[in-house]
């Protein structure tokens, strides 16, 4: 599936961390209830750099509900802090332990936020809706109604502004929380599972509205999601979470160059047998130009091998073509010294799957 | 008796039912309203939390909801002279009455209330909305159909209270029955007035399921 829309990717500065718009240190939450004591977040260290698309992925339990409601306090982190846009909001969250001060209620209106069941209201228009967070920020009347309609037109609702939110699809229903949730003209948005609730055809368009949103007005997204494919679709960086604590982030084309990689393996799994004392079973990372180079016919005729293709996936992640392959060749690993160089010059991201790191490392060095 | 020295009695009876139910429902939402959605707030979870406060509203109201309201009615007595002057007449039952409706009503807001989806809450929350927000935007307007339901349920209690006024001379259908169709034993008098309760109860019940119709039909899908 390609990424709909999109622009050539733009290259995040490898080095940036210090102009991170969205920044968590160390944030732990536990919970405590009648005596037991469950940690949801685990030292959680997040850096989202300005204009960019963040996922964080994970499943069900392993915390990144929690870690997207500490990012606007409506979680109250045990200890750790987060700091958006220059503002270290657990600082401004006060003592008083579950009501929001001025201050927090300030910070949160240039926050924006969407849910997984939306959460709009029931009693209101499209447009009163889109007319709460304003209502909130004290515009006028006049205000309102203009700027609810300008974000209506934004998402492509213009003409459901007298609806009620019941009378939408759910695809419809995202985008009015996105027109709200961009009220206060927030430079983050935080998407909770957004396109979970929708099917894949609303998702793509839910998602393709998202990038476009990043583009034209620089906002960073940070969403939190169960499928890689929302990943895959629209996020520059990603992070994946375990029981609490993010045992894997960064940009994702980077990402899928490194060898080991979780991430790239969940992207992009493929299936097929592993190798045993006669055939080698080899696991390559095509990325940028080599995607469309035709490696494989070299490496049989080049080499005299017959190579059998076990599992295959092609993408396009973050704008790039992206692949990977599970290919199979005839006898031990350490036969095959010559073949896996020859891959390796071609600048593919090589693996052995089943061998075990340095193993891998030998073989190859033994070439 | 006949239908002519029936008529003004009934008139009257009528005219006095409606005011109590009527001035006792106004004071019991003002009441009942504010109590209602202060339990919501002040409980485990809620942006108020508080659990003192929230054990004592639920005690008071508790205690409200329990007492039979014969009981409440002359426990309240001295209460009733000391802010109407008398605890004889309409006007003096309307205390007890108010007094009786406010727990009564208050439950019943507290459970439309509990209603409203969390995630309407939380959201108003994220967009920077303070607990008036969430309130007076979010929870009352959502809840309303229920609210509506509630308030109808309340005034007819007030309704059947307001013959137990009758008891103690608060005037109103009830008494009538009791002192005109019970006492004088005139069964066709009591049974005329029973009809006169049952249609107004119906009046009351047809208009709040109307109005509750007419709140809940945009939140269903018309597509």
């Amino acid at each position: 599936m390609p990424a709909p829309g999109r622009a050539p990717p733009r290259a995040p500065a490898p080095d940036s961390d210090g102009i991170a718009l969205i920044t968590t240190s160390d944030l732990t939450k536990v919970y405590r209830s009648r005596g037991r004591e469950v940690t949801a977040l685990d030292g959680v260290d997040l850096h989202v750099r300005p204009g960019e698309v963040y996922g964080v992925i994970g499943r069900s339990g392993a915390g990144k509900s929690t870690l997207i409601r500490c990012l606007n306090l409506l979680e109250r982190p045990t200890s750790g802090t987060v700091t958006v846009d220059g503002q270290d909001l657990t600082a401004l969250a006060g003592r008083r332990a579950h009501r929001a001060g001025r201050p927090l209620r300030e910070a949160r209106t240039r926050i924006g936020m969407i849910f997984q069941h939306f959460n709009l209201l029931s009693s209101r228009t499209v447009q009163g809706n889109v007319e709460l967070p304003l209502e909130i920020l004290r515009l006028t009347r006049r205000e309102r109604a203009a700027k609810a309609l300008e974000l209506l037109d934004l998402v492509g609702l213009a003409d459901k502004a007298r609806a009620y939110p019941a009378q939408l699809s759910g695809g419809q229903k995202q985008r009015v929380g996105i027109a709200r949730a961009l009220a206060g003209d927030p430079k983050v948005l935080l998407s909770d599972e957004a396109t979970s609730a929708l099917d894949p055809e609303t998702t793509r368009s839910v998602l393709k509205l998202l990038r476009d949103l990043n583009q034209q007005l620089g906002l960073t997204v940070l969403l939190i999601t169960h499928e890689m494919d929302v990943v895959k679709a629209v996020c520059d960086s990603a992070a994946l979470m375990e029981a609490g604590r993010v045992v894997e982030s960064g940009v994702v084309s980077e990402l899928l160059a490194t060898p080991g990689s979780r991430l790239a393996h969940e992207l992009f799994p493929v299936g097929g047998a592993l190798a045993d004392d006669d055939r080698t079973v080899v696991d390559i990372t095509f990325h940028g130009a080599t995607a469309g180079q035709p490696v494989i016919s070299q490496l049989a005729r080049g080499h005299g091998l017959d190579v059998s293709i076990l599992g295959a996936a092609m993408d396009t992640v973050g704008g790039r073509q992206v692949g990977r392959m599970r290919i199979e060749l005839p006898g031990p690993v350490a036969a095959n010294a010559a073949p896996l160089a020859f891959l390796r010059e071609q600048g593919l991201t090589v693996e052995l799957p089943g061998a075990t790191a340095p193993a891998v490392e030998l073989t190859g060095e033994g070439a | 008796m006949t239908w002519d020295q029936m008529r003004p009695l009934l008139e009257q009876g009528t005219i006095d039912t409606l005011y109590m139910t009527g001035w006792s429902t106004l004071i019991a939402v003002l009441g009942g309203l504010p109590l209602g959605v202060l339990l919501v707030l002040t409980d485990r979870g809620g942006p108020l939390r508080n659990a003192v406060l929230n054990k004592a509203i639920g005690v008071v109201v508790n205690v409200g909801r329990s007492l039979p309201f014969i009981i409440l009615m002359v426990a309240l007595i001295p209460v009733t002279r000391a802010v109407v002057g008398t605890a004889i007449g309409p006007t003096a039952a309307i205390v007890p009455l108010a007094i009786g409706a406010i727990p009564f009503f208050a439950r019943l807001v507290e459970t439309a209330v509990r209603e409203v989806d969390h995630g309407l809450v939380e959201a108003a929350h994220a967009m920077g909305g303070g607990t008036w927000t969430v309130v007076l935007k979010v929870l009352l307007p959502q809840s309303l159909p229920s609210l509506v339901a509630g308030l109808t349920t309340t005034v007819i209690a007030v309704i059947g209270y307001s013959a137990m006024a009758g008891a103690v001379g608060g005037g109103g259908l009830g008494s009538l029955a009791l002192v005109y169709g019970y006492q004088r034993f005139e069964t066709g008098f009591t049974l005329v007035t029973v009809a006169v309760l049952v249609a107004v109860v119906t009046a009351v019940q047809l208009l709040g399921d109307g109005a509750v119709r007419l709140l809940s039909r945009r939140e269903r899908a018309s597509t």
